[in-house]
C-alpha cells in the first residue's frame, strides 16, 4: 500500500480527503530508482478544478512517456488544510508518490487566470521553496510558468525560474534533456539557466533588465545575459494530428468540475474577436483530422469508463468536419449510455437536430454570445453575430420544443455608449417576442426563459484592445444598474432574468492581465495579508489587496483606467505570439471606426500568423 | 440477469466517500466492458445498488452491490476483467447470479460483522483493560440509550442490535443489526462504553473495519447467489 504524506487524523477532519491520495484510475506509477528527473505538474486551484484541465492531462501523458522522467500532479490545498498543514508544518506534497515537491527537480505551474496569482505563492510557501526566485538554491527545485498568462508574465517574474512561452507539446523535452546534461557535468543552477534561455520559447525573467521612464511607463527592456534572446517566440504544435494525446486520462474519484473525457478538436480561432486573447494568441487556427479525434475517442473512453465526452475548442461550428464527427461520435457511442456535449456551437439547423438528438429539450437551453448588444459595438468588438442570426437561431429552436435561452455580453467594452448597454434589454426583449409571436398557445411549453449575464470587460495582453482604458469599480456597478433598469421596462419583462458580476475582480484582473514587474511586490503583499483562491468570491478579499496597492504605493489607475500610448513599451512587447503589433494596432484602429474584419477563411488579413507556416493560412494552397 | 457482486475496500480508499464509490463502480462497469442493463431516457443509468453505504475512513472485506446485466461471461471471468480494471485497495471478491425472485441486497440486509482496533498502539496492558471493561460492559442484561427520531427522542435497548460480540487479541469483534428496519453503527456501541464512564471517547480512537453483511439467518449476501459457470 501507498504512503500517504497526511496522518489520518488530518484526513478524517478535512473536507474531501480523496482530493490529496492519489491513486486515481490512470496515474501512472513509477519506480524512483529508475529515474532521473522528478517534474510535478501544478495547477494552482483546488483540486476539481485542477483535474478538469486538458492542457495538464496532455503534459502528465507526454512526460510520463519518457521512462527518465515521473511526472506527478500538485494541486492547492483547499482553506482547511492550508491551515494545518501551515500549523503542523506539513511539507507541500505530490499526489503521486506524496513525496515533498520540495525534492522534485522541477515544479511546472500552469496559469490559466491571473486570479490564482496569489495560489501560486501558497504552492511555494507550503512547498518550503522561497518565494523568490532570486533566493533558491543549487537543492531547490526549478520552477517554470506556463498556459495562457504566460503570455504577460511579468507580475510573476520574481517568482519563476523561468517561463515556456506558448504550446507545451514542443521543447519541454530539450529544457529536460539540457537539465540532465547539466547536472550530469556537475554545473550549477544558474549555468542550466543559461543554457534554458537559449531555448525558443523559454524565457528567463533574471536575464532582462527593466528602465522606466519618470510617469512609470517602461523605457528599456532588454536581456544582459548573452544567452538570453532579445525576443521570445512562442512555440506552437503544427501538427495537431501526430502529436501527444492522452490515451488513458485520470479519472477522479470525486465529482471534478468537467466529468468527462475532453476532446481538441483544433487549437485556435478564424474569428479574430478583438477582445480575445485566446483568439491572438492561439493563431493560426489548426484542426486534428477526423482519424485521430475518432482513435481518441474511441481509446479515452475505453480506458476511463466516463459516461461523457465533450467536443472542446474555440469555435466547435468551426470545424471542418464538425458534421461527420458528430454523427460518428452519436452513432458510435449514444447507444452504449454515453453523453454526448457540444458546447460553443453556432445555433443553426444543424446544431438543433444534433442537440434535439443528444439533449432532453425540455431541460436543455439554448446559448447565444452576442457579447454586446447593439450592431453597432458588436462591429467594434468584431464579433460577427447579427440581431437577425440570433432571433432566426432563436425562431427556429422555439419552434422544435426549446424555450430556454441564456445570452452573454460584456460591459465596458471600448466606445461602448448608454444605448449600446440598453441594447442589451432589448435584443432580450426581442427574442422573447419571437417566441409569443411564432408559438401559439397551446403548444407553448411555459412562458419562454430568457437570461442575460454580464461580465465586465477586461483588456488581455496580445488583443486589439490591449491600449484600451477600463473604468473604475463604480462606473461598473453604474453600467449594470443601466441595464438592469432597461430590463424592467421591456413588454417582456417577466419573461427576463438579468445577472451580472460583481466589479472589484475585475479591476484587480485588470491590473494583474496588463502589470508589469512591479505588480510582483503587491501579489506578494497581498499574499502575506491572507490572500488566496481569490478566484472564488467566498474567500476573495478585496479589501487585503486595496490595503497592498496603498502600502506599497502602486496606483491602480496607472494601470487600468489611464490610456496607453500606441508607441508606449508595453510590457509582454518582448513576447513575439505570431500575430504583430502593426496588426493589432491596425485592428485597434478598426475598432475605433467601427469596422469589421473578415475571418481567416473569407480573407487572410495579415495578422503574422502565417510565419508558423501551417494550419489555417495554408489551407487549400497545397 | 440480476448480478450480486462483493468487493473489498482497503488501505487509503477509506477516504472515498460512498457516492464516488458509487461514481467509481459505473465507470469501472464501461472498463471492464460489463453488459450492464440501462435505464431508459436522455440520461440513462446503470442498474445498479449497494448493500449499505460504507461510513468515510471505514474499510471493509465484506461489500455489495447488486447489478442487472443483458448477459455474462462466467463468474471467474468477470472477477478477472473487474479486477484488471480497479484501482489499488478495491478488489472484487465474488460475482454470483441471482434468481429473479430474490430481494436486492439492500432489502434483505439484516446484520453486519465489524472488527475494530486501536489506532495508535497503546501498551498491551492498557489495551487489554481496554477491551476487558468493553466485554464487561456489553455483557450486561440491558443497555438502554436515547435515540433521536423525527419525533424526539425515544429509548431503546442498544443490547437487543448487538447479535454477537468477542475480544481476539487486539481487536473487538461486533455482529451487529444493520438494515432499513433496525440499525446500529459500532461507532456508537464503543461511544456509549465511554459516556456510561463518564467519559468523552477521544477522537479517532478505533479504526473499524466492515467484515461481512448477512441476510436473515446470518447468511453471508454472496451465498443468496450462485456461481456462474
Amino acid at each position: 500500500m501507498r504512503k500517504l504524506a497526511l496522518p489520518e487524523e488530518v484526513l478524517l477532519k478535512i473536507e474531501k480527503p480523496a482530493r490529496y491520495i492519489g491513486n486515481e484510475v490512470n496515474m501512472v506509477r513509477k519506480d524512483l530508482s529508475e529515474i532521473e528527473v522528478r517534474f510535478a505538474m501544478c495547477f494552482p486551484d483546488v483540486y476539481e478544478i485542477g483535474m478538469s484541465h486538458l492542457g495538464i492531462q496532455i503534459l502528465y501523458d507526454m512526460f510520463n512517456q519518457r521512462e527518465d522522467i515521473y511526472c506527478e500532479r500538485i494541486y492547492s490545498p483547499w482553506t482547511d488544510l492550508d491551515k494545518i498543514m501551515r500549523e503542523q508544518k506539513i511539507p507541500l506534497f505530490a499526489i503521486e508518490s506524496q513525496d515533498p515537491i520540495k525534492e522534485f527537480d522541477f515544479i511546472g505551474i500552469t496559469l490559466q487566470y491571473e486570479m490564482c496569482y496569489t495560489n501560486v505563492l501558497q504552492i511555494l510557501d507550503l512547498g518550503q521553496i522561497p518565494l523568490h526566485s532570486c533566493d533558491r538554491t543549487e537543492d531547490d527545485p526549478i520552477i517554470i510558468g506556463g498556459g495562457p498568462c504566460a503570455y504577460n508574465p511579468e507580475p510573476l517574474a520574481e517568482f519563476f525560474d523561468l517561463f515556456y512561452i506558448g504550446e507545451g507539446e514542443t521543447v519541454y523535452f530539450d529544457l529536460i534533456d539540457a537539465y540532465k546534461e547539466n547536472k550530469k557535468a556537475g554545473r550549477s543552477r544558474i549555468e542550466f539557466l543559461e543554457r534554458a534561455a537559449e531555448i525558443p520559447g523559454i524565457y528567463v525573467p533574471q536575464f532582462y533588465t527593466v528602465t522606466y521612464h519618470e510617469d512609470g511607463t517602461i523605457q528599456r527592456f532588454f536581456p544582459h545575459n548573452p544567452h538570453a534572446k532579445e525576443k521570445i517566440r512562442k512555440e506552437v504544435v503544427m501538427d495537431m494530428s501526430h502529436t501527444y494525446y492522452p490515451k488513458k486520462p485520470l479519472v477522479p474519484f470525486i465529482k471534478a468540475t468537467q466529468d468527462r473525457v475532453v476532446l481538441e478538436i483544433q487549437r485556435g480561432c478564424i474569428r479574430g474577436c478583438r477582445f480575445c486573447q485566446a483568439g491572438e494568441v492561439y493563431k493560426p487556427v489548426r484542426e486534428r483530422s477526423l482519424e485521430f479525434l475518432k482513435n481518441a475517442a474511441y481509446e479515452m473512453l475505453k480506458n476511463t469508463g466516463q459516461e461523457e465526452i465533450s467536443l472542446s475548442s474555440l469555435s466547435s461550428s468551426d470545424y471542418s468536419n464538425l458534421k461527420e464527427l458528430v454523427n460518428f461520435l452519436i452513432e458510435e457511442f449514444q447507444g452504449k449510455g454515453v453523453n454526448i456535449s457540444l458546447p460553443s456551437l453556432r445555433i443553426d439547423a444543424f446544431s438543433l437536430d444534433v442537440m434535439s438528438k443528444v439533449q432532453d429539450i425540455k431541460k436543455s437551453s439554448l446559448t447565444f454570445a452576442p457579447e454586446a448588444g447593439s450592431q453597432r459595438l458588436r462591429n467594434v468588438i468584431n464579433k460577427g453575430l447579427t440581431q437577425e442570426d440570433i432571433l432566426n437561431g432563436a425562431s427556429k429552436a422555439f419552434h422544435g420544443g426549446w424555450n430556454k435561452v441564456k445570452l452573454y455580453f460584456m460591459l465596458g467594452l471600448p466606445t461602448e455608449t448608454k444605448e449600446d448597454m440598453e441594447e442589451i434589454a432589448v435584443l432580450s426583449d426581442n427574442i422573447a417576442r419571437v417566441y409569443y409571436a411564432e408559438i401559439p398557445k397551446e403548444q407553448r411549453n411555459g412562458k419562454v426563459q430568457i437570461t442575460a449575464s454580464t461580465s465586465f470587460f477586461v483588456p488581455k495582453p496580445f488583443t486589439p484592445f490591449q491600449w484600451a482604458k477600463m473604468c473604475q469599480k463604480e462606473d461598473y456597478l453604474e453600467k449594470a444598474r443601466i441595464v438592469n433598469a432597461k430590463m424592467k421596462e421591456m413588454l417582456n419583462w417577466k419573461s427576463l432574468k438579468y445577472n451580472w458580476h460583481e466589479a472589484d475582480v475585475t479591476v484587480l484582473e485588470g491590473v494583474l492581465a496588463r502589470g508589469d514587474r512591479k505588480i510582483s511586490a503587491v501579489i506578494e503583499r497581498a499574499y502575506q495579508k491572507g490572500c488566496f483562491y481569490d478566484a472564488w468570491s467566498e474567500t476573495f478579499d478585496n479589501d487585503k489587496w486595496m490595503e497592498a496597492f496603498d502600502e506599497l504605493g502602486i496606483d491602480i489607475n496607472f494601470y487600468n483606467t489611464r490610456e496607453r500610448d500606441l508607441d508606449e513599451i508595453l510590457p509582454w512587447d518582448f513576447i513575439d505570439v505570431g500575430v504583430t503589433k502593426e496588426f493589432l494596432k491596425r485592428e485597434w484602429k478598426r475598432a475605433l471606426e467601427e469596422k469589421t474584419t473578415p475571418n481567416c477563411r473569407i480573407s487572410c488579413s495579415g495578422c503574422g500568423a502565417k510565419v508558423f507556416e501551417g494550419g489555417v493560412c495554408f489551407e487549400n494552397k497545397n | 440477469m440480476k448480478i450480486r457482486i462483493k468487493f473489498a475496500k482497503r488501505g487509503a480508499m477509506k477516504f472515498v466517500g460512498h457516492l464516488d464509490i458509487m461514481r467509481y463502480f459505473q465507470k469501472a462497469m464501461r472498463r471492464a466492458e460489463v453488459d450492464i442493463a440501462y435505464s431508459e431516457g436522455f440520461s440513462p443509468h446503470q442498474k445498479m445498488s449497494f448493500a449499505a453505504p460504507l461510513g468515510l475512513g471505514l474499510t471493509s472485506e465484506g461489500e455489495y452491490m447488486d447489478i442487472e446485466v443483458h448477459q455474462s461471461k462466467s463468474s471467474k471471468e468477470m472477477v478477472q476483467a473487474l479486477n484488471e480494471v480497479m484501482v489499488d485497495g478495491i478488489e472484487i471478491l465474488s460475482f454470483k447470479k441471482l434468481s429473479d425472485s430474490s430481494q436486492n441486497a439492500m432489502a434483505s440486509l439484516v446484520a453486519a460483522d465489524y472488527r475494530l482496533t486501536l489506532r495508535k498502539e497503546e501498551p498491551f496492558k492498557q489495551r487489554e483493560k481496554l477491551f476487558q471493561e468493553i466485554e464487561t460492559f456489553l455483557n450486561q442484561e440491558s443497555i438502554p440509550i436515547m435515540k433521536k427520531t423525527k419525533k424526539g427522542e425515544k429509548e431503546i435497548d442498544l443490547k437487543s442490535l448487538i447479535y454477537h460480540f468477542s475480544v481476539k487479541e487486539d481487536s473487538l469483534f461486533l455482529t451487529v443489526a444493520v438494515g432499513s428496519a433496525e440499525n446500529v453503527k459500532p461507532e456508537l456501541i464503543v461511544e456509549t462504553f465511554f459516556n456510561a464512564k463518564g467519559q468523552q471517547m477521544p477522537e479517532f480512537y478505533f479504526q473499524i473495519q466492515r467484515l461481512e453483511l448477512y441476510t436473515k439467518d446470518l447468511i453471508p449476501l454472496e451465498e443468496v447467489g450462485e456461481d456462474i459457470e
